[in-house]
């Protein structure tokens, strides 16, 4: 089971909720269960998300596999100069 | 003097490490680079831009009629030839992009939206008719209020941009409009608990100028379309697929209608990853039928081309007597320009991230003003940020009487340490920069009458991102490996590096170009420190695609399974393995070159990914500074930057991120700084009046290169090219203030506003004032 952090600014479409354990083995899986739970957050995923996983970010990516009991974090996407 | 100065390679490499002479040496010192105002085709047109004079107004009307009936004018171009774009953020390449945005940035809408911003745009057979085209072009303005300064677009009563903007971000969703348009926030712990738990508690307010990415070269561009609607484009950007993939949506064109050549750049530092001229000038070509040239003089640059933010921001941070900190809050406030989407995401993200708190909050405003759209510059968001923490720190390792050093090590981040924004940290190399700083010459030095010493530390992430990269073997064994980002720090030599301690191949056997967009699959650009990284990942992967084809065909010469040979690193050749070992000579890459037809055709190593994984990289910087009381002016006469660069492919180009970083920091420390007038126009928009460092304003910049391999690239590589920004300013802000005792939260810290500052301490009687 996967713990899932939201960043609070999230919250808004969570009704709250920042933080879920989830059952998922990769991060399409990951984003389609937050998105079943919270249907406000579809456009916002839709758009671009980083995620964190253990540690390591994947930015724009799908098939990335999320271990058992990993930490992971959803972030916005990251861009640079 | 370099701390670390060898030419041979790394510990364990043959290649990596050493300093080879860059292989754009030659062309880029002898004229024959072709930057992107070097391209011309027969019959082409001269581009030109008609601008708003006004800061903030409504466009009722455009006429062209008089500008298209002067002879030699072949086509205009107004907001009426690009189509609307809905409203909306979306996945784009790699990023978030609003094309209703983006389309307002390129050409004015409904609204001139800051003095400068593009209005129409016109191609004539000389320069002087389409400026005589761009007097005849009649705009009707409504002329509105404006608004300049971030604190300002915030209050209620500002003249309001855009009439449709709700802040997002906010509970419940607000209705009415107004200049914030993004509200964010990250939490870790209870801040409040920290602060209640806290011995000594800081809080300062900061204001920091808009400042200009400052590159040599002028945005340039050359765009023709024929008449079947195939067009090509040769541009000055950090990233030709992002130009291809922005001007298909903005015109509404097919992506593979558009081939984009990527000239030499001369310079972008973020500001090269978005489009302002490449849209017009293919828009005017196809209306013309002739190839169109458009030059941004450096005006035009300063005016009308994305700086970085203004920012207005309160820090708080709350330590214990033993000086570990509890508690870090901040509000940061930076101005946008004219549309929303400046970087005050990431500069909440990163204003913490070198320390390890357990308390932390950052809440962040993304503010609209009449000025133009801010475009990244390196490091975007990060620098504003962590000047304003770093200095509150300084201040707080003072009044604990704590080594700044010292402070930092006693709270700084390592792997494992939770970040602010919520994931822990992996191997990192901070600690190593304090230690190095330390152990400097530079921190041991004395200092001399107004002269004062200050350290800070600075964070950046780093990315990865879609990379592909060709390597072909040629039949004398030779190698063209072709990349898809830009080279603009020194690209061309890191890969060619990291081929050539793959396969064995001498460096001045190993070609590198930049490829074309219909050369490669999709190439994410030269941004966020990552084509080192991404595009030397590439590179090794192409280069063992290689080895493999190569082993497979020797195995089959020898009728040897595929698994019965392998690859000698120390020959770099093939030869048989475990049984058969012996039976056969080795056979080199160069012997399988010529061999190619007979064994099975071309051997070509191709490599496409997504890289994940970037490394963030970690500095810590000490600037010596003296302060000259009678005209206020901060001289920096030492300077040693320190950085974790995971592992430095070419230590040179390396130490060059690092110098060009601090030197662009002790710019927006000190001078740079958009100044506007009352009628809200730019007053500085040229080197003469905006002030950035020339050579003889600044010292010889020391380096000193920490390398804590990044576990997630094949040679440990780090992105290194942003991180270096970050820490100038508030090193110099706190070296500024060792100096004169007295602190100054204001940027750039300008003679007149350190004559101010020091004149209103003497005036209050402040306490430890020295000079």
């Amino acid at each position: 089971m996967a713990r899932v952090h939201l960043t609070p600014s999230l919250g808004q479409f969570t009704g709250g909720a920042l933080v879920f354990e989830i059952d998922v083995a990769t991060i399409k899986h990951l984003l389609t269960a937050l998105v079943e739970l919270h249907p406000a957050l579809e456009p916002h995923f839709a758009s671009g998300v980083a995620v964190a996983i253990d540690g390591t970010i994947f930015q724009d990516d799908l098939f990335s596999p999320i271990p058992p009991d990993s930490e992971v974090h959803i972030l916005p996407m990251i861009s640079g100069g | 003097m370099q701390e670390k100065v060898n030419s041979t390679p790394a510990t364990g490499f043959n290649v990596i490490g050493s300093r080879p002479i860059r292989p754009d040496g030659m062309d880029k010192v002898t004229g024959r680079a072709r930057f992107g105002a070097d391209y011309n085709l027969p019959g082409q047109l001269v581009g030109k831009v008609l601008r708003s004079p006004h800061p903030h107004a409504r466009i009722r009307s455009i006429d062209v009629t008089a500008a298209l009936a002067l002879d030699g004018v072949k086509s205009i171009v107004t907001r009426d030839d690009f189509p609307e774009q809905a409203d909306a953020t979306s996945n784009f390449g790699e990023g978030t992009i609003n094309f209703h945005d983006v389309t307002r940035t390129v050409m004015a809408r409904e609204k001139a939206l800051f003095a400068g911003h593009p209005v129409a745009a016109v191609a004539a057979t000389s320069e002087a008719v389409a400026r005589r085209a761009l007097k005849l072009i009649k705009v009707d303005y409504e002329v509105l209020p404006f608004v300049i300064d971030v604190d300002e677009a915030m209050k209620p009563d500002a003249p309001i941009l855009h009439e449709k903007l709700v802040t997002q971000g906010v509970t419940p969703p607000p209705t009415k409009p107004t200049n914030i348009a993004k509200r964010v926030e990250f939490v870790l712990g209870d801040v409040d608990k920290g602060f209640k738990d806290a011995d000594i508690v800081v809080q300062r307010d900061f204001k920091t100028a808009a400042v200009h990415q400052g590159y040599i070269e002028p945005h340039a561009v050359l765009a023709t379309v024929a008449e079947d609607g195939q067009a090509e484009v040769w541009v000055s950007t950090q990233g030709h697929w992002i130009v291809r993939s922005n001007c298909a949506a903005l015109l509404g064109w097919d992506i593979s209608k558009i081939k984009v050549n990527a000239a030499e750049i001369g310079g972008g530092f973020g500001a090269k990853t978005v489009v302002y001229l490449e849209p017009l000038a293919l828009a005017l070509s196809k209306k013309a039928g002739r190839p169109v040239k458009m030059v941004m003089s450096r005006e035009e640059v300063m005016r009308a081309s994305g700086p970085t933010s203004a920012a207005s921001m309160t820090i708080k941070v709350g330590v214990k007597k033993d000086g570990r900190i509890v508690a870090g809050e901040a509000l940061l406030k930076y101005q946008a320009g004219a549309l929303p989407g400046s970087p005050v995401g990431p500069g909440c993200m990163c204003a913490f991230a070198p320390y390890d708190i357990e308390n932390v909050k950052t809440i962040g405003y993304d503010v609209v003003s009449n000025r133009p759209k801010v475009a990244a510059y390196r490091a975007p968001g990060a620098p504003i940020s962590e000047y304003a923490v770093e200095c509150v720190l300084d201040e707080i390792a003072g009044k604990l009487g704590m080594d700044p050093i010292e402070f930092r090590l006693k709270n700084a981040a390592k792997e494992g340490t939770r970040l602010a924004y919520g994931p822990k940290m992996g191997p990192i190399g901070y600690i190593e920069t304090l230690e190095a700083a330390k152990a400097s010459a530079h921190w041991r030095t004395p200092l001399g009458k107004n002269q004062g010493r200050g350290v800070a530390s600075g964070y950046w992430f780093n990315i990865g991102g879609e990379t592909t990269v060709s390597l072909v073997l040629n039949e004398d064994g030779t190698l063209v490996l072709t990349a898809g980002t830009p080279d603009i720090g020194g690209l061309r030599a890191s890969l060619a590096m990291m081929a050539s301690e793959e396969l064995g191949v001498p460096l001045d056997k190993i070609r590198v170009q930049i490829g074309d967009t219909n050369s490669l699959g999709y190439n994410f650009l030269t941004g966020g420190s990552r084509s080192t990284y991404s595009s030397g990942m590439a590179t090794v992967d192409a280069a063992r695609d290689i080895k493999k084809e190569v082993m497979r065909r020797a195995a089959k010469l020898w009728d040897l399974p595929e698994e019965a040979v392998e690859w000698d690193a120390a020959s770099n050749a093939v030869r048989p393995a475990g049984p058969n070992a012996g039976k056969h000579k080795p056979i080199t890459l160069r012997d399988i070159a010529k061999m190619t037809g007979k064994t099975g055709g071309p051997i070509v190593g191709y490599a496409r990914l997504n890289a994940h994984g970037a490394g963030p990289s970690l500095a810590t910087h000490i600037a010596d500074v003296e302060i000259d009381p009678e005209t206020g002016k901060v001289s920096v006469i030492r300077y040693t930057a320190i950085q974790d660069a995971g592992r430095a492919i070419h230590p040179s180009y390396v130490e060059g991120q690092y110098q060009g970083g601090a030197v662009q920091g002790i710019g927006w420390a000190l001078n740079e700084e958009y100044i506007y007038g009352s009628d809200g126009q730019l007053q500085n928009a040229g080197f003469l009046d905006y002030r950035i460092p020339v050579a003889s304003d600044v010292p010889m910049i020391d380096t000193v290169i920490v390398e804590v391999p990044n576990p997630r690239h094949p040679y440990g590589v780090r992105g290194v090219g942003e991180t270096p920004i970050v820490p100038p300013m508030a090193a110099i802000a706190n070296a500024v203030a060792d100096a004169t005792g007295v602190r100054f939260t204001e940027l750039p810290m300008s003679p007149p506003r350190v004559l101010a500052r020091l004149e209103a301490a003497r005036k209050a009687g402040e306490k430890g004032l020295k000079v």
